[in-house]
């Protein structure tokens, strides 16, 4: 069998499993559709939070960024782990014991207004759609690359299958969909990393063999690379070029962003108790950092994989991996010098780079550089179209939720049936996979810079929110929904300057302080921090029901049944 | 057809009894939520915008024993995830026994 039969072969299987339990997982009402009927256990909401999490961004492109950015990479890491400990520690139990459906919910309820309810609603839906895009941008290029079809097909059927269980299942079908995925997306993510480390340190666990040694040259791996950098004129691998000050902001908005995401909150409601919420947070964390921990690993190997195989060969003898990746256009050699080899080199080298690679071929060409088993190759497909797919779903139910749920339900329809409420939400999430499947189709050429958009808003709107209204009884509508403004309006102005409007001004000189748009987020929120707590104060204080809800969402019992439908 | 209903409409409250507002030992519970809270995460800080950021270069000079990472880059690419993982856990730990002892667990039957 070649590489393409075994793709086939593995996507269609794992595709057979999504749809399987799918048809096992039905919704019959708007709790199941909103929160699985907040029956799922810890472990399992862990290992679909986990699923739901890592999208195809952390599957596909991580390792390969870190891989070119080396040291800087660490923002990833650090970022999107350490936004859990906040989940934690902050948000998750909280918001589990008030028991809403969703975030504009908590956020218009505990604020008392329908304004802020909107605010909410509007800022969900636009980080939901953003990200959903990239998605879709994922299962393009993995169709487009190793099934050999067109991405537009590519694109619809995987729609197709988010559509059939989204739709149908609601929340209770993604929810075990996702468990799946999980299992799919990790093995197919560990597999090629095992082989790798083996290959070339010998040691069977990625994590501690890329601090070991590389046996092709008998010194430490890390040295060697390091080596291999300053030689080829790239900046050290293990020290990075940002600088402090940024990486420190960007970390801390990648992590921000991540506690205020809606598509993870909102894993949080799914869970029987507040003892849950906490646990499945902590389980959560621990199956993401299998694949976090594996990343930083994966990213070393396959750096010196590709210096030793591209650097000086002759472009007639490049292996077959080079020509086909060159066909989508992600991969590029330009023979400058004439001399008919590669030159594959940094800024500090004498010599003309001829070689660009996009970071996000480096995972799915890793074990065809690698040479690894054709079976092998495969899975990485079927773990990238598992990611990007686990993701898009629970991307979708928020911006169905918020919808049918904060829209009608609680704005412009509220006497609607329980029935009515239902079909709503089915209707509304085959719309949104319509939408996201057109993006994907037509994929907005600047996914990295929209993704970055959308943890900075989520990070300067959703948490200061979230966060004051559970520690801060004082905290009034005022003072939220001016915070929420402000923060959203300087980081997106911010972005938009540098990114859209003055890309050509996009440099550490002309960033305020030297924090870039990816870092900018951070300063958001504070602003937001800032205004909340000071308008609050000059505002009149929120009334004494709202104080007593806040009161009762701090002990954990009487959590009970979500009561989010009694408006 | 009605247009979108901007007057608020509150939510009914859940009718059990918890603990009254002001009691004292509700103010107890909260205060010792804060500390732990504020205990981890400052290891949380510490270990990820200090050993993995800020003194990240300061760190590299040195080896994690056995291996051969430098310090600081472990740290932001493996250490710190480690880290995280296990100050959750230790919060589950801690929080549960701290509802216990203060009776504010949930009940099977909640």
């Amino acid at each position: 069998m070649n590489v393409q039969s075994w793709t086939f072969l593995l996507v269609a299987s794992s595709f057979a499993l999504y749809i399987g339990i799918a048809i096992g997982s039905r919704a019959s009402s708007t709790k199941d559709f909103y929160v699985a009927g907040t029956g799922v256990s810890p472990l399992a909401n862990g290992m679909a939070t986990a699923a739901d999490w890592m999208s195809a961004a952390s599957f596909i492109s991580m390792a390969g960024l870190i891989s070119f950015m080396g040291y800087d990479g660490s923002v990833y890491l650090m970022g999107w782990t350490g936004g859990y400990v906040l989940l934690a520690l902050l948000l998750a139990p909280y918001l589990r014991k008030f028991g809403a459906y969703t975030v504009p919910d908590f956020v218009g309820d505990r604020y008392y207004s329908q304004v802020a309810r909107v605010v909410a609603v509007v800022c969900a839906i636009f980080i939901s759609f953003t990200y959903v895009a990239g998605q879709m941008r994922g299962v393009g290029i993995v169709f487009g690359r190793f099934l050999e079809v067109d991405v537009n097909t590519g694109v619809f059927i995987g729609m197709a299958i988010v559509f059939f269980y989204a739709v149908l299942g609601g929340m209770k079908g993604i929810t075990y969909t996702q468990v799946a995925q999980y299992c799919v997306l990790m093995f197919a993510y560990l597999v090629p990393a095992i082989f790798l480390s083996l290959m070339i340190t010998g040691n069977p666990i990625p994590q501690l063999g890329f601090g070991g040694v590389d046996q092709a040259s008998g010194t430490a791996l890390l040295d060697r690379l390091n080596g291999l950098h300053n030689e080829l004129g790239f900046a050290p691998y293990t020290s990075g070029t940002k600088s402090t000050l940024d990486v420190f902001f960007i970390t801390a908005a990648l992590m921000v962003g991540t506690a205020g995401l809606p598509h993870v909150i909102i894993r949080f409601y799914t869970v029987p108790k507040v003892r849950d919420a906490r646990i499945s947070a902590g389980w959560a964390l621990l199956f993401i950092s299998l694949l976090y921990t594996t990343a930083p690993a994966v990213a070393v190997f396959a750096r010196i994989n590709l210096i030793n195989s591209v650097h000086e060969t002759p472009y007639a003898q490049v292996p077959e991996w080079f020509t086909r990746w060159e066909e989508t256009g992600l991969l590029a050699f330009d023979d400058l010098n004439g001399d008919g080899r590669i030159q594959f080199v940094g800024p500090d080298s004498p010599l003309t780079n001829e070689l660009t690679v996009d970071p996000d071929i480096m995972v799915l060409a890793n074990p065809e550089i690698a040479e690894l088993p054709d079976w092998v190759v495969g899975l990485v497909a079927a773990g990238g179209l598992a990611a990007a797919l686990s993701t898009a779903a629970g991307l979708l139910l928020v911006i169905s939720s918020a919808v049918s749920h904060d829209l009608l339900k609680r704005g412009i329809r509220p006497g609607i049936t329980e029935k009515g409420e239902l079909l709503a939400a089915r209707i509304s999430a085959g719309v949104a996979v319509v939408i996201a499947g057109y993006f994907g189709a037509n994929p907005p050429g600047f996914v990295a810079e929209v993704v970055a958009f959308a943890f900075g808003l989520a990070a300067s709107s959703f948490f200061p929110a979230i966060i004051l209204g559970i520690f801060s009884k004082r905290t009034t509508r005022e003072g939220a929904i001016l915070g929420m403004i402000a923060g959203i309006t300087f980081t997106a102005s911010y972005i938009i300057y540098f990114k859209f409007v003055r890309p050509d001004l996009n440099t550490a000189d002309s960033w305020w302080f030297g924090i870039s748009p990816e870092g900018i987020g951070t300063v958001g929120m504070l602003i937001n921090f800032a205004i909340s707590v000071t308008v609050s104060r000059f505002t009149p204080e929120p009334p004494p029901h709202v104080k007593d809800l806040v009161e009762r969402i701090r002990v954990p019992s009487g959590a009970g049944e979500a009561h989010g439908l009694n408006a | 057809m009605p247009v979108f209903n901007l007057a608020y409409n509150p939510r009914e409250m859940d009718p059990r009894p918890d603990l009254p507002a002001s009691d004292a030992r509700h103010k107890a519970y909260w205060r010792r939520n804060i500390r732990y809270v504020g205990i981890l995460l400052s290891i949380w800080f510490v270990v990820s915008y200090g050993c993995g950021i800020v003194f990240a270069e300061a760190l590299n000079a040195f080896r994690i024993p056995g291996t051969n990472f430098p310090v600081g880059f472990w740290f932001a690419q493996q250490g710190s995830i480690y880290v995280f993982v296990v100050l959750i856990f230790i919060y589950v730990r801690l929080m549960n026994r701290l509802d216990r002892e203060f009776g504010v667990d949930e009940k099977e039957d909640a």
